[in-house]
C-alpha cells in the first residue's frame, strides 16, 4: 500500500492505495463519486473521463498512485455555488443527452477543449471527441451544445 | 478489469530507475501508462514490479542543433502543439496529434509508444522514416540507436530489460520539404489499420531523399524501399509495390491481402498529398 494525496473537486483527500487501484475505482468506491461512469473499461469509450490538473484523461487508464500530488475534477465538481456550469446548462439546452451514460464524460472533453482552444470550430468539436463515445448517437446535439458556449 | 497485484516504485532519477529495474525479473517501466495499463488490466501481462518513471525531468522539446530533440516523457499532446517541432518538423507534430483521441494524448509520451514497440503504432514509422535517433540509458551510460536499428519485432525494440529510453532526436527538416502521414482506421480513435509516412525534400523539379515508412504492414514498422525508388524515379504511381518485402498481419480490422491493397494506395495518396503541400 501507499499513501496518495490527491485533491478531487478542490478538496484535498489522502488514501492508502493499492498501486493496482484504478483512479475511477478510487473516486467511485472510496469517494462515491459515482457520476464518473465506467463503459468499456478499455480506454476506448470516454465514459470515465476526468481532468487531471485541468485536462482531460481516461480514470480506467491512470493507476491512483500516478495521480499523486494531482487535482483531479470530476462532474461533481463543476457546479459552482449551485449553479451549472455553463457546458452542463448548454448540454441540458440542447438535449445533449439521451440515456446520460456517457455524458459526464462529454462534458469534461468538452471542458478541456475549450480550456486550451476557447473558439474550436465544428470540426475542431468534433475531433475533439474523439475519445467519447455515445451509444444513443446523439452527437449533433453534443455538438451544437458545445458549439453554442465556445461562441 | 483490476490488473493482478504487482510491486510499484517511483523512480527518483535515471539511475534511480535503472537500479530498480535491475532488482528482479520481470519488471516494466511505467510512464504514461497508455499501452501498459490496457495491458496489465486484460493480464496480458504479469510484472512483479512497475518502476514509475513518470515523475523524472524528461520532458521537453529543444534545439539541438541539426535535430529537435524531444524528452522521452513528452507526452504526445506536447508532440502536437510544440512551436519547434511544427516549425522544424511538422510531420512529427501532425502524426503526434492523429494518435488515439484527446484524452490518450494528454498522458501517453513518446518513449512509451517508441519502447512498447506495437507496429500499429504512429511514431514508430514517423520516426524511421526520419531516420531518427533514440537514446538508451542503462547500467553501462547511455547509446544511441537509430531507428532502423531500434524495432525489432512486435513488442520487441533495442531497450533491454534494464534500460529505459531518455531521449528520441528527429532532425530539422532543412530546405523544401514535403512530407505527409496518412493512416487508415475503421473508427476515429482506432490504431492504423495501415499508415504511411512519406517525407523527401524537392530538388530539380522531382524529389530526393525520399523516405517512406509503413505502419502494420509487418511485425515492425517497415521502410518502403521500391516506393522511395519509385517516387524518386518520378513515377506515375509511386504506390504500386509499396506492399513488396511486407508481411502484414490479418486480423479483425482487415486481412494481409486487403492490408496491401491499403498500403498501396495509401502511399500514392501521401505522395500526392505531400507534393501538393
Amino acid at each position: 500500500m501507499r499513501t496518495v494525496s490527491l485533491t478531487v473537486n478542490d478538496v484535498p483527500h489522502e488514501f492508502e492505495l493499492d498501486p493496482r487501484e484504478l483512479l475511477v475505482y478510487v473516486l467511485r468506491e472510496r469517494l462515491g463519486l459515482t457520476g464518473t461512469v465506467v463503459g468499456c473499461d478499455t480506454s476506448s469509450c470516454g465514459a470515465c473521463t476526468v481532468l487531471l490538473d485541468g485536462e482531460s484523461v481516461k480514470s480506467c487508464t491512470v493507476l491512483g498512485v500516478q495521480a499523486d500530488g494531482h487535482e483531479i475534477t470530476t462532474i461533481e465538481g463543476l457546479a459552482e455555488s449551485g449553479a451549472l456550469h455553463p457546458l452542463q446548462e448548454s448540454f441540458h439546452e440542447h438535449h445533449a443527452l439521451q440515456c446520460g451514460y456517457c455524458t459526464s464524460g462529454m462534458v469534461l472533453a468538452a471542458v478541456s477543449l475549450l480550456a486550451e482552444n476557447p473558439s474550436p470550430s465544428e470540426d475542431e468539436i468534433r475531433h475533439a471527441l474523439e475519445g467519447n463515445i455515445c451509444r444513443c448517437t446523439g452527437y449533433q446535439n453534443i455538438v451544437d451544445a458545445i458549439g453554442a458556449v465556445a461562441q | 478489469m483490476i490488473p493482478a497485484p504487482f510491486d510499484y516504485e517511483v523512480a527518483e532519477s535515471v539511475d534511480n530507475a535503472i537500479e530498480l529495474l535491475g532488482t528482479r525479473e520481470e519488471t516494466k517501466v511505467l510512464a504514461g501508462g497508455h499501452s501498459l495499463l490496457p495491458l496489465l488490466r486484460l493480464r496480458l501481462t504479469r510484472p512483479s514490479l512497475l518502476v514509475d518513471v513518470g515523475r523524472l525531468d524528461l520532458s521537453y522539446v529543444r534545439d539541438a542543433g541539426d535535430s529537435i530533440a524531444i524528452g522521452a516523457l513528452t507526452r504526445h499532446h506536447d508532440v502536437a502543439t510544440a512551436p519547434l517541432l511544427q516549425e522544424h518538423n511538422p510531420l512529427m507534430s501532425f502524426a503526434a496529434g492523429l494518435i488515439g483521441d484527446p484524452q490518450v494524448r494528454h498522458r501517453g509520451t513518446i518513449g512509451g509508444s517508441l519502447a512498447h514497440g506495437d507496429p500499429a503504432s504512429d511514431l514508430p514509422a514517423v520516426v524511421l522514416a526520419l531516420d531518427g535517433e533514440i537514446d538508451i540509458a542503462g547500467p553501462n551510460g547511455v547509446r544511441t540507436v537509430r531507428a532502423a536499428e531500434f524495432f525489432r519485432g512486435v513488442f520487441e525494440t533495442a531497450v533491454g530489460p534494464q534500460e529505459l529510453v531518455t531521449e528520441v532526436r528527429v532532425p530539422k527538416l532543412i530546405g523544401d520539404h514535403v512530407w505527409s502521414y496518412l493512416k487508415f482506421r475503421h473508427r476515429a480513435q482506432d490504431w492504423a489499420t495501415v499508415g504511411v509516412a512519406a517525407v523527401a525534400r524537392r530538388s530539380n523539379g522531382g524529389v530526393a531523399d525520399a523516405a517512406i515508412a509503413l505502419v502494420n504492414m509487418g511485425a515492425t514498422p517497415l521502410r518502403a524501399g521500391a516506393a522511395e525508388a519509385a517516387w524518386i524515379a518520378g513515377a506515375a504511381d509511386p504506390g504500386v509495390e509499396a506492399d513488396a518485402k511486407t508481411e502484414p498481419p490479418s486480423d479483425t480490422n482487415g486481412s494481409a491481402d486487403y492490408r496491401r491493397h491499403l498500403a498501396r494506395v495509401l502511399v500514392r495518396r501521401a505522395v500526392e498529398e505531400a507534393e501538393a503541400r
